[in-house]
């Protein structure tokens, strides 16, 4: 099953390699990782996206706790939630496509930022799902490149993570 | 008034009550070196910085305090990274101080450089690498709390030469600030009362002890919990000292290979107390087939080691003694109900009590060849409950922890989680450093013996009078033993050919050294060894191809021992 974490860690120089290397070390599955400091820039917040059963699930939520300078992790996948990803998608946009293209993104509230001759670049938001979406629609088009954040989450209401 | 980060660092030490460090000195950390020889601080220097960490390690062991280890940069600092591993599997307190290359050199593949952070990262507790002197004492600070604190672990602190030479004015903390690290100390009083409920309902108990136990404080508590519910006590390698073998609960050793009874005992038991230990897979062997019947309760300082390789019924998470008394002074308060319980599990104490008569651990004694079990027994004849003993790794150290009854905490230090060959005779110098007057015997094989045997050196220069015992079978015997039974007999790269003139290597770096090969002059060889006042080897040509049994093969259930071979 696929859980969604976010991990509150001290911003410190290694952390990232810490918490990718218990993940590489322990055989446990990353998908997406996304890192940026948090409002007190002494600590950063991490979003992974992993899968594995419960046991392992367990595990890697405790390993996580072992390192010492995870301050809290929160494991968001049964709880009510915000979750977001951003996509840029460079896409062929020919004669015949550009306007598909223009409508698809339209559809799914995604902007144009960057055109050329024969080729758009869309940034797009939402969820993981809808972001795969958008893409799944784009890809006969011709996608060229593509890069996505990997998601980030919040949890919904007032309540909020504190360190 | 300033101070360079070298004489911080030697301040700090003192200030965390080190007197001694293990070590050995280099381009990067020269200045520390040079520092040392105006403190106070004793520095056992070794031949070769595994070395030095594995007798920090024994040293560590032996006294519960943390062991400190300075090493240079690049090949030092590589050197250190076996030792590093080998305390960290068996939580072992430690500092490790590794000179580094200048901060502006850093990344640029310098002379004797090497990421010893990015290489240590999944083999320490902690990590850190000093870029500003303002920094050190902080991060000093840091590395001893984390290292001796919680489930204890190695801590390195990677130390750039240019921060070295820099100076501050010296302030060393009085507390550190750690938001992410806050070992729980206090278990549950919810879920020891539960743990004493069934504990009251069992009618087959066992206690399962780990290295966690070895403490003298928890091995004391755990006797206590032990005694009050009459359950059989069985330990794992780590956990040998932590009950006495010769009390009439204890099992001995259980799994790979433990004894007849200890592995029954667990099979059939209907509940399982695991007391600081980790189900590691040469404890349950196939693990489905682990304690079928059995609920367990885990009591573990560390959260990881909780459901990590089997299921667990009752999770408590804290300091073993604050849990274990917490625990006996729970059941005191049903004094009824424990008496009830220990009279309903009166028939499963006979039933042990039987295994153990019918399956002692035993071999087939010899006249005419040294039989390596003999040689443990008469050191055990010979040597008093204080006694130190190390292990290499290999049959030596699985006979030693079948025929050696230990009785206390801290006396049997070996290489449980990792299995470091080499380990017996640095680590038995370490435990000869803290402990001068008590008699420290490194029990090794001819194979094991030889991954450090240049510190036989280090013993004489500091007249160490560890003494070594060589159970000699020109085999690397449990690789041989594997071979034999489930390889055809292909003895591939196990049998070492050159015979070793042991004596002669004693000689040679000023030890005494003993070969014999007949079993009359066992007895008369130890005691001639623990005559001479310093170190002393004493190699036994001993049974080439002889077994440790009884023995489960690998992915089998413990109940399914070979008991003979």
């Amino acid at each position: 099953m696929k859980h969604t974490i976010s991990v509150l860690v001290e911003n410190e120089f290694g952390v990232l390699a810490r918490v990718a290397g218990l993940f590489s070390g322990r055989g446990f599955n990353i998908e997406s990782l996304s890192v940026a400091p948090t409002l007190d820039p002494a600590i950063s917040r991490m979003t992974i996206v992993t899968h594995g059963d419960e046991r392992i699930l367990e595990q890697i939520n405790k390993q996580l706790h072992k390192l010492i300078n995870t301050i809290r992790v929160i494991d968001f996948t049964d709880q009510d939630r915000v979750e977001r990803e951003m996509a840029l998608i460079k896409v062929s946009a020919e004669e015949d496509t550009r306007a598909e293209v223009l409508r698809i993104a339209d559809i799914f509230r995604a902007k144009v930022v960057d055109v050329a001759p024969r080729c758009y670049t869309i940034e797009v938001t939402g969820t993981p799902g809808k972001v795969g979406a958008i893409v799944e629609l784009l890809r006969p088009m011709g996608i060229r490149e593509l890069v996505r954040t990997g998601p980030v989450v919040l949890g919904r209401g007032p309540k909020v993570v504190e360190k | 008034m300033k101070m360079t980060g070298s004489k911080i660092l030697l301040e700090c030490l003192r200030l965390e009550g080190i007197d001694t460090v293990f070590g050995f000195p280099g381009g990067t950390v020269i200045n520390i070196y040079d520092d040392l020889v105006d403190s106070p601080i004793r520095h056992i220097l070794t031949r070769h910085e595994q070395a030095a960490v594995h007798a920090a390690d024994g040293y560590a062991r032996a006294t519960g305090k943390v062991g400190v280890v300075i090493a240079t940069s690049g090949p030092g600092a590589t050197n250190t990274v076996t030792g590093i591993a080998t305390a960290y599997m068996d939580s072992v307190p430690l500092v490790i101080i590794t000179g580094q290359v200048p901060t502006p050199l850093i990344g640029n593949d310098a002379f004797q450089e090497a990421d010893i952070v990015g290489i240590t990262r999944p083999i320490t507790k902690h990590n850190y690498l000093v870029k500003d002197v303002q920094d050190l004492t902080r991060i000093v600070k840091e590395a001893f709390f984390i290292a001796r604190t919680g489930r204890p672990g190695p801590v390195l602190i990677d130390f750039p030469k240019d921060i070295q030479v820099a100076s501050t004015k010296f302030d060393y903390p009085e507390t550190v600030n750690l938001p992410g690290y806050r070992p729980t100390y206090s278990g549950s009083l919810r879920q020891v009362e539960k743990a004493v409920k069934m504990i009251l309902a069992a009618k087959h108990p066992v206690i399962y002890a780990g290295g966690g136990a070895n403490t003298h404080d928890a091995a004391e508590w755990l006797r206590q919990l032990a005694e009050t519910i009459e359950a059989p006590v069985t330990t794992t390698l780590m956990g040998m000292g932590a009950f006495p073998k010769k009390h009439p609960l204890s099992l001995g050793m259980l799994g790979m290979h433990g004894t007849y009874s200890a592995n029954m005992a667990v099979t059939e038991s209907d509940l399982l107390i695991a007391v600081g230990a980790r189900f590691d897979d040469r404890v349950t062997g196939s693990v489905p087939h682990f304690a079928p019947h059995a609920k367990i309760i885990h009591i573990d300082i560390d959260p990881t080691s909780i459901k990590k390789n089997v299921r667990v019924d009752l999770p408590i998470v804290g300091d073993l003694h604050d849990v274990l008394e917490k625990m006996v002074a729970n059941l005191a308060e049903f004094p009824e109900e424990v008496n009830r319980a220990k009279e309903e599990t009166a028939p499963w104490r006979s039933r042990v009590a039987a295994w153990k008569e019918s399956h002692p651990v035993r071999y087939t004694p010899s006249s005419s060849v040294i039989k390596p079990q003999f040689v443990i027994e008469k050191l055990r004849e010979l040597t008093t409950d204080d006694a130190i003993i190390t292990t290499e790794v290999g049959q030596h150290q699985m006979w030693t922890a079948q025929f050696f009854a230990f009785s206390r905490p801290r006396t049997f230090l070996t290489s449980g989680g990792l299995g470091t060959m080499g380990f017996g005779l640095p680590a038995a110098l370490g435990a000869q450093v803290a402990f001068p007057e008590r008699r420290v015997i490194d029990i090794s094989g001819d194979g094991s013996f030889q991954m450090n045997s240049q510190e036989l050196a280090t013993l004489v220069q500091f007249n160490l009078p560890v003494k070594i015992v060589i159970l000699n079978n020109n085999y690397l015997g449990m690789v041989r033993q594997w071979q034999q039974l489930f390889f055809r007999r292909r003895y591939s790269q196990t049998i070492l050919e050159v015979p070793i003139d042991f004596v002669k290597l004693a000689e040679a770096y000023g030890a005494v050294g003993f070969s014999v090969s007949h079993p009359d002059e066992v007895e008369g060889t130890i005691r001639r060894a623990f005559d001479v006042p310093g170190p002393v080897i004493m190699e036994f040509k001993v049974e080439r191809e002889e077994n440790v049994i009884p023995m489960v093969p690998a992915g089998k259930a413990l109940n399914e021992m070979v008991l003979s071979s």
